[in-house]
C-alpha cells in the first residue's frame, strides 16, 4: 500500500463522515462549533452558504449525513449526532442576519436567465448568481415560490413562516418573479433573449394504482401529492373518517399525518413491503405512529370496493418477501389466504411520483432515455442543448431537498461559465483552508474531549393540540441548553490528525494512548487488505480510509485507520515532537461567484 | 483542555477470560512527559495481564519514588498499590508476599530507585527469590529530579547536561543473576511484542523474575550521544532469541525443527518456546552460559535483550521459610494461638 497524499483534498474531506455525505458538502462540525459557542447568526451563515434553507432544512432535510456520523459507530446504542437539529438551532436562534446576507449588485450585469420551476432548485440557481448581477426570471405556476417545499410539505412539519423567510431572502436579491404563470414551450422561452435557461421543474406527477374499482370509486380517491397540494393551498380541509394511505414513502407519511389533522381518526398506513424495507425515513415512520396510525406491511392492493358508487373498502392479498440467491427480493402472495379487507371512506395513493415534460419539445437538441427522463450531465447539469441546464428532481427523478440544492449550485457554476465563455467542464476545485489548533501543550482550539451523553431527544408540541390544527408545529426544536449538550457530542471529525513522519521517534506514546487503537507502526504492506487484518485493532471497515506515512527512521510505516477516531487530540497531546498535529481541515465547494483559490495553510501557532 | 481520556474504546476490542476488556487493565491519565518510555512499558503490562486473564483484584503493586515508580498509578487501577519511599520498594513488597502468598506482585522501580539509593535493598530481594515481579525502567538518569546521571548510566554517555559519564554504568541484569534471581530478561519500551512475551512468562514464573527494561527518558536522556536513547537501543539491540509463551489453558502444538527450540515449564501450567540463537547458546538455566553471553554482547558494543535466565526449581522465600500457605489475615485464633498443647509438644521436640 503506497502513502497517503493528504495534500489531496478529497482524503481529509472524507473523514469528515458528515460533510462528505452531505450532498451539498455543508461544513457541519465548523457550525456545530459556532453553535456550542453561541454564535448562532454564523453558525446559520455557514450553512446558508452550503445549503441555502438551514431553517427549512433544519426540519426537514433527509439528513443523509447523520447515518453516516461517525458517532454511530462507536458502539452499541451510540446513534448519530442530531446534526440536523442543531442546524435548526442555528436557524432558531440566529436573530437577525440580514446585515450578513450577501446583496445584488445593484446593477444587471447583462446577463439574462430564465429559471422555470421555483423550487429548491431554481432558488439556489438564483441565489448564486444574483449575487453576481445576473438577471433572473423566476417562472412557476404556483402563486408563490418554494415549489413542493410549499406544496407537498405540511405546515406541522414546515410552518409558512420559516418557508417564506428563506424564499425571500434569495427573491429579495432582485430575482425577477412569474408566479402563476405556467410554460407550455421550452422553445418559446429559448426563441426569447435569454442567455441561459435552468429548468427545476421537479418531478409533479403523482403516480396513480390501475386497480379495479379506481375509476367507480374516483370521488373518494385521491393522489397523495395533490391532496397534500389541496391541503396546503386551503382547497382541501376535511377528510373522511376511515382513511386508507396505500404506499410506504414519505408523502404516505406526509399524507396520514395529514389526514389525522382533518378529521380522519382511524387512518391507516398499508405497503406492499416489509416494514424494514419501507421508503420512508424512520423517524417518519416513528412520528406517525406516535399519532396512532398503524402501518401494515406486506399488503398488495387488488381492489377497491364501491357499493352503490360509493367507495366501501380496499382490498388486498398478503405477501411474503423472497429473497432470491443474489440479494433480489420479490413479493410473493402467500397462498391460502383470503383477501384482506379494509373498510374505509378515503383513500390516498401516494405510491411515487415521475416525471412529466410535455412542455419540452423533443426537437431541441436534448435527448429523452427510454424513460422518458432528459439525459443530463452529471458534473455539469447540462444536456443535449448548450443553453438548457436541469436540475433537483427534474434531472434525475425525485430525491430532495439538499440534493436540489447541490444541483443548483453547480448548474449554477455552469450557467456563469457559459456566459463568461468559459469551458463549463472545467469544474472550480474545493477551497480548502488547513491550520494548527494547538494552543498550549494540552489545549485546544476546540472541544476535545467526548461527552459521554447519548442522543438528545427533541421535544414535541402536544400531540392533542397538534393533531386539532394542521398548522402547529409538532417538533420544537431544542432549547439552547440541550442543544448546547447535543453539540458536545460532536468528535469534531474535521480537526484532521495530521502526520509528520519525520519528526517521529517512534516511541510508542500515540499508539499506548489512543483510547480507540487507531494507531499502528509495522512493517510495510503490499496491499490495503494484508495492512488491514495487521493492525492494533483490525480494520474492518472497508469504507474508511488508512491514513499510511512512510519515512520513519527504522523503515517502519505508520498506518492510522481513521475509522473509529475520536479526534481527541491525546495522540498529538502524548507525541513528544509533535509529529502530531490536530489540524482543522475546511473543506468548501466552489461556488459561482468565488474564484477557486490556492489551498490556504493558516500558520501554526506554536 | 484535555487531560481528560475519551471513555469510548475500540467496539471489538474483545473480552478475556474473565470476561474482562483490556480497558478494564488502564489507569489514570498518565501525567508523565510524552513520549516517555514508561508509558510504553505500562501499555506492556495492561497487555499482559489482560491477556493472561489476571484478576485485577488480585495484584499488589509497589513502588519507590521516580517517574517509573509513579507509574503504577497508570495501570491496573483495580489493583492494590503501594508507592512507598525512595529505594525501598523491597522490604514494603517482602512483608507483603510474606503476609499474603496468594497474590501476584508487580514491583516497579528506576535504575536511581534500584542501582542507587535502593541497591542494597534490591540485592537482597533477589537473593530469597521472593516470589514477585520486579521490573525496572531504566533510563541512565534520575528522571523526576531533572535528569543526573544515574548508575546505570553508561562511560561516555551524553545525557542532555552535555557532559559524558566518566563512571562504568552497572549492569542490572547481571547483578540480579548473580544475586539470586531466578529469572532475569531484558527488554526495550519500543518492543512491545517482546517486552509483552517476557512480562507473561514473568507473571506465570514463582521466584524472583527481574525485568531490565530500557525505558527511554524522553526529556532528559534522549540525546543523540545517550546509549539509553529510542536510536540508540533501536540501533544496539541483539535479541537472545524469540519468545514464545504458551499459556497452559491452550495446549497448541507448534512444530519446530529438532534443537531450534527449548521447552521450558513453568508453575502454573504454562510453556515457554524458546528460539535457540547461536550454536554456543546454553541452557537456559545455564548461569555461567547467560553471563558470558551478556558480556560478549556487552564488549561487541551491543545490548543482550529477551529472557536471559530461567531457573524454575530455585525455591522462593516461602519454600525456604516454610511459611504457612494461608495468607495471614485469613488466619485465625486457633492457628494463631494453638495452645499449650502444642506448645509443648515442640517443647518436647526441641529436647
Ligand atoms: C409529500 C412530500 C414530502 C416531502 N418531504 C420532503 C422532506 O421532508 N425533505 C426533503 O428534503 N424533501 C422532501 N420532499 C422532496 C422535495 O420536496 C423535492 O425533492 C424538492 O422540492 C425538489 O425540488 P425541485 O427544485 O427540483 O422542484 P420542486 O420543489 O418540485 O419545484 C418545482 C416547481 O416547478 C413548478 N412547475 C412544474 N412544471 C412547471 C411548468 N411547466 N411551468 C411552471 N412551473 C412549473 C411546480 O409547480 C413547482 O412549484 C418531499 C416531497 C413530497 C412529495
Ligand atoms: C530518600 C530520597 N532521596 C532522594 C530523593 C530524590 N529523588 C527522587 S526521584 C530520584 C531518582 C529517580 O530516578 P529513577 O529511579 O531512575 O526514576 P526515573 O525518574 O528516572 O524513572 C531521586 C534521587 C528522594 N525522593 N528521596
Ligand atoms: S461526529 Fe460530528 S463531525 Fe463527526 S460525523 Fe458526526 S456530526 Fe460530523
Ligand atoms: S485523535 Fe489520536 S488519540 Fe484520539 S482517537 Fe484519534 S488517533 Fe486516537
Ligand atoms: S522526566 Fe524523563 S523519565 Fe520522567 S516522565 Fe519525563 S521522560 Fe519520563
Ligand atoms: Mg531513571
Amino acid at each position: 500500500m503506497r502513502p497517503t497524499n493528504i495534500e489531496d483534498p478529497e482524503y481529509f474531506h472524507r473523514v469528515v463522515d458528515c460533510q462528505y455525505a452531505c450532498p451539498a458538502h455543508t461544513p457541519v462540525p465548523e457550525y456545530i462549533r459556532l453553535i456550542a459557542q453561541q454564535r448562532y447568526a454564523e453558525a446559520y451563515m455557514v450553512n446558508w452558504e452550503s445549503n441555502v434553507f438551514p431553517g427549512i432544512l433544519g426540519r426537514t432535510c433527509d439528513r443523509p449525513c447523520e447515518p453516516a456520523c461517525r458517532r454511530g459507530r462507536l458502539g452499541d446504542g451510540e446513534e448519530a449526532v442530531a446534526i440536523c437539529r442543531l442546524k435548526r438551532v442555528a436557524a432558531d436562534l440566529k436573530g437577525d442576519v440580514g446585515r450578513m446576507l450577501p446583496s445584488a449588485p445593484g446593477e444587471f450585469n447583462g446577463r439574462k436567465i430564465a429559471l422555470i420551476g421555483a423550487g429548491p432548485a431554481s432558488l439556489t440557481v438564483a441565489r448564486d448568481l444574483a449575487i453576481l448581477g445576473y438577471e433572473l426570471h423566476l417562472f412557476d405556476d404556483q402563486k408563490k415560490g418554494g415549489g413542493m417545499m410549499r406544496s407537498q410539505i405540511p405546515a406541522f412539519r414546515l410552518p409558512e413562516r420559516v418557508l417564506m423567510e428563506e424564499v425571500d431572502q434569495i427573491l429579495n436579491l432582485g430575482v425577477v418573479t412569474h408566479f402563476n404563470r405556467r410554460i407550455d414551450s421550452l422553445a418559446e422561452v429559448l426563441s426569447q433573449d435569454y442567455d441561459a435557461v435552468f429548468v427545476g421543474t421537479g418531478a409533479p406527477r403523482g403516480r396513480d394504482l390501475e386497480i379495479p374499482g379506481r375509476s367507480e370509486g374516483a370521488a373518494n380517491i385521491q393522489i397523495g401529492i395533490d391532496f397534500l397540494a389541496s391541503v396546503a393551498f386551503g382547497h382541501t380541509s376535511r377528510i373522511g373518517r376511515r382513511v386508507v394511505v396505500l404506499g410506504g414513502g414519505n408523502t404516505a407519511m406526509d399524507c396520514c399525518r395529514t389526514s389525522r389533522r382533518l378529521g380522519g381518526e382511524d387512518v391507516k398506513v398499508v405497503v406492499r413491503s416489509p416494514f424494514s424495507n419501507m421508503k420512508a425515513s424512520p423517524w417518519e415512520k416513528e412520528d406517525a405512529m406516535e399519532e396512532d396510525i398503524p402501518i401494515l406491511d406486506n399488503h398488495v392492493p387488488k381492489e377497491f370496493i364501491v357499493e352503490d358508487g360509493v367507495l366501501k373498502a380496499v382490498t388486498f392479498t398478503r405477501i411474503e418477501a423472497v429473497y432470491a440467491e443474489d440479494g433480489r427480493r420479490s413479493l410473493v402472495p402467500i397462498e391460502g389466504l383470503d383477501p384482506v379487507r379494509i373498510d374505509c371512506d378515503d383513500v390516498l395513493i401516494a405510491i411515487g411520483q415521475d416525471n412529466s415534460f410535455p412542455w419540452i419539445e423533443r426537437d431541441l437538441g436534448i435527448e429523452f432515455d427510454e424513460w422518458d427522463m432528459p439525459v443530463v450531465d452529471r458534473a455539469t447539469f447540462g444536456c443535449g442543448h448548450e443553453r438548457v441546464f436541469f436540475g433537483g428532481d427534474s434531472a434525475f427523478g425525485p430525491e430532495n431537498i439538499i440534493t436540489a440544492v447541490a444541483h443548483g449550485h453547480q448548474a449554477a457554476i455552469s450557467i456563469d461559465l457559459l456566459c463568461r465563455d468559459r469551458d463549463v467542464r472545467a469544474r472550480p476545485l474545493p477551497t480548502v483552508q488547513q491550520g494548527s489548533q494547538r494552543m498550549g501543550i494540552h489545549q485546544w482550539s476546540y472541544d476535545s474531549p467526548v461527552s459521554d451523553d447519548i442522543r438528545h431527544v427533541v421535544p414535541k408540541a402536544d400531540k392533542d393540540r397538534s393533531l386539532e390544527d394542521r398548522t402547529v408545529e409538532v417538533e420544537l426544536g431544542f432549547a439552547a441548553e440541550i442543544g448546547y449538550a447535543e453539540t458536545q457530542r460532536c468528535l469534531n471529525c474535521d480537526v484532521q490528525t495530521v502526520f509528520d513522519a519525520p519528526r517521529c521517534i517512534e516511541c510508542d506514546a500515540c499508539v499506548d494512548v489512543c483510547p480507540t487503537d487507531c494507531i499502528t507502526f509495522t512493517e510495510p504492506a503490499q496491499s490495503e487488505e494484508e495492512l488491514r487484518t495487521r493492525l492494533t485493532a483490525p480494520a474492518l471497515e472497508p469504507t474508511q480510509p488508512l491514513y499510511l506515512a512512510d519515512g520513519l527512521k527504522t523503515g517502519r510505516v505508520m498506518v492510522k485507520d481513521e475509522n473509529l477516531c475520536l479526534h481527541c487530540g491525546l495522540c498529538a497531546e502524548r507525541c513528544p515532537t509533535y509529529a502530531w498535529d490536530m489540524q482543522k481541515f475546511l473543506y468548501h465547494v466552489t461556488q459561482a461567484r468565488e474564484e477557486p483559490t490556492e489551498p490556504i495553510k493558516w500558520v501554526s501557532v506554536l | 483542555m484535555s487531560f481528560i481520556a475519551p471513555n469510548f474504546r475500540h467496539p471489538e476490542q474483545g473480552a478475556n477470560g474473565l470476561g474482562l476488556r483490556r480497558s478494564d487493565y488502564e489507569g489514570a491519565l498518565s501525567t508523565l512527559c510524552a513520549g516517555c518510555g514508561h508509558d510504553s512499558v505500562s501499555a506492556a503490562i495492561v497487555q499482559a495481564c489482560f491477556e493472561m486473564d489476571v484478576e485485577p483484584h488480585r495484584v499488589g503493586k509497589f513502588s519507590g519514588i521516580g517517574c517509573s515508580s509513579k507509574t503504577p498509578n497508570y495501570f491496573l487501577n483495580h489493583s492494590h498499590g503501594f508507592n512507598s519511599v525512595h529505594g525501598r520498594m523491597p522490604s514494603v513488597a517482602t512483608g507483603a508476599i510474606l503476609g499474603n502468598r496468594d497474590l501476584l506482585y508487580i514491583g516497579i522501580s528506576g535504575d536511581g530507585d534500584t542501582a542507587s539509593i535502593g541497591m542494597g535493598q534490591f540485592i537482597h530481594a533477589a537473593r530469597r527469590n521472593l516470589d514477585m515481579l520486579y521490573l525496572v525502567e531504566n533510563n541512565g538518569c534520575y528522571g523526576l529530579t531533572k535528569g543526573q546521571d544515574s548508575a546505570t548510566a553508561d562511560l561516555g554517555s551524553v545525557s542532555k547536561t552535555g557532559v559524558a559519564t566518566e563512571l562504568y554504568g552497572l549492569d542490572l541484569c547481571a547483578l540480579a543473576l548473580q544475586s539470586g534471581a531466578s529469572l532475569v530478561g531484558r527488554s526495550f519500551s519500543g518492543d512491545k511484542s517482546q517486552l509483552v512475551q517476557l512480562l507473561k512468562t514473568a507473571i506465570a514464573h514463582r521466584g524472583f523474575a527481574f525485568l531490565d527494561v530500557i525505558s527511554p527518558c524522553v526529556t532528559f536522556n534522549n540525546t543523540p550521544a545517550s546509549t539509553k536513547s529510542y536510536d540508540y537501543a533501536r540501533e544496539h539491540i541483539d535479541v537472545a532469541g524469540a519468545l514464545d509463551f504458551v499459556p497452559h489453558q491452550s495446549a497448541i502444538e507448534i512444530d519446530y525443527a529438532e534443537g531450534e527450540v527449548q521447552k521450558v515449564h513453568l508453575h502454573d501450567g504454562s510453556e515457554l518456546l524458546l528460539e535457540k540463537v547461536g550454536k554456543d547458546a546454553g541452557a537456559l538455566d545455564d548461569k555461567t552460559a547467560a553471563l558470558a553471553a551478556m558480556n560478549r554482547a556487552q564488549d561487541a558494543g551491543r545490548m543482550l535483550t529477551g529472557l536471559l535466565y530461567l531457573d524454575t526449581e530455585l525455591p522462593d522465600l516461602h519454600t525456604v521459610n516454610r511459611t504457612v500457605a494461608t495468607p495471614l489475615n485469613q488466619l485465625g485464633q486457633d492457628e494463631l494461638f494453638p495452645g499449650l498443647d502444642a506448645l509443648e509438644q515442640i517443647n518436647a521436640e526441641q529436647s
